[in-house]
């Protein structure tokens, strides 16, 4: 029998960016706010010492700081005639467990999504006409635009002290920067990072062959900087681990780094880690909810009131806690009907490792310090006669050179013995690698519902993934791919590698932990979990943001847009809800 | 505000010390989060005279790990193998840990073979896929006239080696590709992590390779475009990577 607790205003399920930034939001609204975090608590001093924290072992290899198989996993198949099975160890995506979540251990990757992307179903209709979109291809507008947003994606990039080169403000193309950027009203809080030889020979070869490099917008800081919160951060002194570790120098924008700070001094809010939140709880009429139950450490079950809930757990962990709890109907895949669980996306990635004379000592980085180019990305070119939908763009980064993960050997090199030992020491200290980012459009047959046979630690299903690539990503990775090949030729290495993403879509190795999808935004009931607010169609009282709600996934990296999507739906939460608490848009 | 906080360490390999010996770790080191290195920890025991030397390896296993990560990352005129780096102390270790148990995967059945898309499906930690395959591939050996592995000279070797890497070997338990796989695997994690873990002994895999190490800050660095990096390897322990002399 759940013990019963004193309500609260609001309650946070899942302690990462996004309830961190509605936290922040909230309790400045006066509210009593609670975040439950499955997770242990964490922060820059002592967890992310830098005399702890640069172990490649304990943390990107045996994955320190993610959640733990063993207690949340998701089963897996390609196709639904197919059974799936569990992910018995993390692969392919890496979700976090504990205070600051994902914002932990990302590598600062922060981009903005292009006007286009948010009018993905209206924008190919009009531009290619209806046919050229795949029967089975789900896509559709995500019910706001780049313009709604803009405000909120630069109150993230001020949080957050983004370091890059504005390539638009205001429609004025600016020299050096990304010229397809939607525009900005102003350019980033802190000038671009320091350049990594790696970088330098990329921006070289890629005007060579026509194209317009820019440094990418880093979440590491180029300078010292304070946020809009008052939270203080160091300059990044590019010591190589960022992704899958924490910061101890205040450099990368995280939850510790950018709010923490503020956050949890405030009186009106409070943490409680270890608090794994099993349903949300909705009253006779299933039109509200009236909290959640959570399960603590020590196994007690706790019923926790709340006026207003929030999910903000990783992306698949909303869409689970919304299918154990009963909400929404859930998406299946013979008829089409049903939302919660549609339109999972992922994206796509490959790489060009391309190995060069000179020395670029590649332990010298930072996970964003990379120069990109972004011709191939969204629909800033003709995909007429491509006939595939989507982009992505092409990048070198330098993120660091960790010795276990980050080596590169060419295509003919021994896999292990003498030969291999040789290979490794000609080539560590004198390779680079392009990467390709590509979209993965939404699909009638990729998926997530309840596991019919694996459990939990708590009995309940597992959550399940149907998914594969289709064929428009397969070939729309390959054009990437190919011009990454292009610059990589243009940079005259000794030799090179291509890494084709090719066949099904396998849950190892690791690719990338954007998961989007499943609990998808939009502006009619009958094709999203949520409105263009975040807020549940079935339950007003009940928010689920984060990459969930994407309709379909672009050519970046999330974080920035599930940012901006965080700030928006804070506002929207403020300035209406509040005043009128009930739905924000009539079905 | 409120913060329930716990402690969370999932990679305690590093303190790794067999039960018979906790009580001279404790005795010697008071803070649970203390390191004893491998190397202080082997003299202390010597005097001992206990037997079992490993954290979960038998001596037989032992030696055969030995053997195998010999020929994985050979001792040549390139520098040390991955014996010489410790590399068979490492996995002993490792496997003697939250990893080697699988702390942290998920362990429940139903069992199914998957297709390779849906990844590790076996029912064997990697405590026991070790275990099981070193037997499995001594019982092969055996059965085809051979010595055990470890006895078997460097060609032979590298041929089981490979048959396995490829799955041509049919062993009676253990998948021959991902044993294989796995050892490989962790012979290169031993090779290459920081020396506090048993391997990469003196930085034989940084210097190798020509990575300094967790340095930490790179500023005046980073823009000297195509200049090797002069400083010495470090390890997070410091400069002799284990923090006791060689004997």
């Amino acid at each position: 029998m759940a013990t019963r607790l004193p309500p609260v205003d609001v309650v946070l399920v899942g302690f990462g960016w996004t309830a961190s930034i509605l936290g922040q939001e909230l309790t400045d609204a006066g509210l009593h706010v609670l975040a439950l975090e499955r997770g242990a608590f964490r922060d820059t001093v002592p967890d992310f010492a830098t005399t702890r924290i640069q172990d490649e072992l304990r943390y990107a290899v045996r994955n320190e700081l993610f959640e733990e198989p063993e207690r949340e996993t998701l089963t897996f198949r390609n196709s639904s005639d197919q059974t799936a099975l569990p992910m018995r160890h993390l692969g392919s995506f890496k979700p976090a467990s504990g205070a600051g979540g994902a914002g932990v251990h990302w590598n600062g990757q922060n981009w903005r999504f292009l006007p286009t992307d948010f009018l993905q179903r209206s924008h190919i209709e009009q531009r290619y006409g209806k046919g050229f979109i795949p029967a089975d291809m789900t896509i559709q507008d995500w019910g706001v635009t780049y313009d709604d947003l803009e405000p909120f994606y630069d109150k993230f990039e001020y949080l957050c002290g983004i370091s890059g080169q504005a390539g638009n403000i205001n429609g004025a193309i600016q020299p050096g920067g990304n010229p397809f950027e939607g525009p900005r009203k102003r350019g980033f809080p802190l000038p671009p990072l320091k350049r990594s030889y790696g970088t330098v020979l990329f921006d070289k070869a890629a005007k060579e062959v026509g194209y317009k490099p820019f440094p990418c917008p880093a979440a590491n800081t180029s300078k010292p900087y304070r946020n809009i919160y008052g939270a203080q951060m160091g300059q990044c002194t590019f010591c190589g681990y960022c992704e899958w570790f924490g910061c101890g120098n205040y450099s990368k924008s995280s939850p510790q780094t950018t709010v923490f700070p503020v956050l949890l001094r405030k009186d009106n809010f409070e943490l409680r880690t270890h608090a794994d939140v099993t349903r949300v709880l909705r009253d006779a009429s299933g039109r509200r909810a009236t909290g959640v139950l959570y399960v603590d450490a020590q196994g007690r079950e706790f019923e926790q009131p709340a006026d207003l809930v929030i999910l903000t757990a990783f992306a698949q962990h909303n869409v689970h806690l919304l299918l154990l709890s009963g909400i929404g109907k859930p998406y299946d895949p013979k008829t089409g009907q049903g939302v919660v669980g549609r339109n999972y996306a992922y994206q796509i990635t490959s790489s060009v490792d391309v190995f060069v004379n000179d020395i670029v000592n590649p332990f010298m980085g930072a996970g964003a310090l990379g120069q990109a180019i972004d011709e191939f990305n969204g629909d800033n070119f003709d995909h007429g006669p491509e006939k595939f939908i989507g982009g992505g763009y092409v990048a070198l980064w330098t993120t660091g050179g960790r010795p276990i993960l980050q080596h590169h050997l060419p295509k003919d090199a021994p896999k292990w013995g003498s030969g291999w030992k040789k290979a490794m020491a000609d080539n560590y200290l004198r390779t680079v690698s392009i990467a390709t980012h590509g979209s993965v459009m939404s699909y009638r047959d990729a998926y997530l519902d309840l596991d019919p046979t694996y459990r939990d630690v708590y009995g309940s299903p597992l959550i399940r993934l149907t998914f594969d690539f289709h064929d428009n990503e397969h070939r729309m990775s390959k054009f990437l791919t190919d011009k990454a090949a292009l610059i990589a030729k243009a940079m005259k290495p000794r030799a090179m590698h291509v890494n084709q993403r090719e066949g099904h879509y396998t849950i190892v190795p690791y690719q990338t932990t954007h998961n989007t999808g499943g609990a998808i935004m939009g502006t009619d009931p009958r094709t999203s979990v949520v409105n263009r607010y975040l807020q549940s169609w079935d339950v007003p009282n009940l928010f689920v943001v984060g990459s969930c709600a994407f309709p379909q996934n672009a050519g970046y990296n999330p974080t920035g847009t599930v940012g901006a999507l965080t700030y928006w739906a804070a506002h929207a939460i403020r300035t209406q809800y509040l005043k009128k608490p009930g739905p924000l848009m009539s079905a | 505000m409120a913060v329930l906080n716990r402690n969370h360490d999932r990679c305690n390999e590093m303190n790794f010390i067999p039960a018979r010996r906790r009580l001279l770790k404790a005795a010697l080191a008071p803070s649970a989060a203390t390191i004893v290195p491998v190397r202080f920890v082997s003299n202390a025991s010597a005097s001992v005279a206990e037997p079992g030397q490993y954290a979960y390896f038998t001596p037989v296993e032992f030696t055969w790990v030995e053997a195998a990560v010999s020929r994985l990352i050979p001792n040549d005129d390139l520098g040390p193998g991955a014996k010489e780096a410790g590399v068979a102390t490492f996995i002993d270790r490792q496997l003697s840990g939250p990893y080697g148990r699988a702390e942290t995967w998920y362990m429940q059945g139903p069992w199914k073979k998957g297709t390779k898309e849906q990844g590790y499906q076996l029912k064997l930690t990697p405590a026991q896929l070790y275990r099981t395959g070193i037997t499995d591939v001594d019982a092969w050996c055996s059965k085809n006239g051979k010595r055990p592995f470890a006895e078997l000279d460097a060609a032979e070797q590298d041929k089981l080696l490979h048959d396995l890497e490829q799955g041509d070997v049919e062993l009676a338990r253990a998948p021959a590709k991902d044993f294989f796989a796995m050892l490989l695997q962790n012979t290169i994690e031993g090779f290459l992590a920081d020396p506090m873990y048993g391997g990469n002994r003196d930085f034989a895999g940084w210097k190798l390779i020509g990575f300094p190490g967790p340095r930490y800050n790179y500023v005046a660095e980073i823009d000297q475009y195509g200049k090797r990096y002069a400083m010495a390897p470090v390890g997070l322990l410091g400069r002799d990577g284990t923090r006791v002399k060689d004997t």
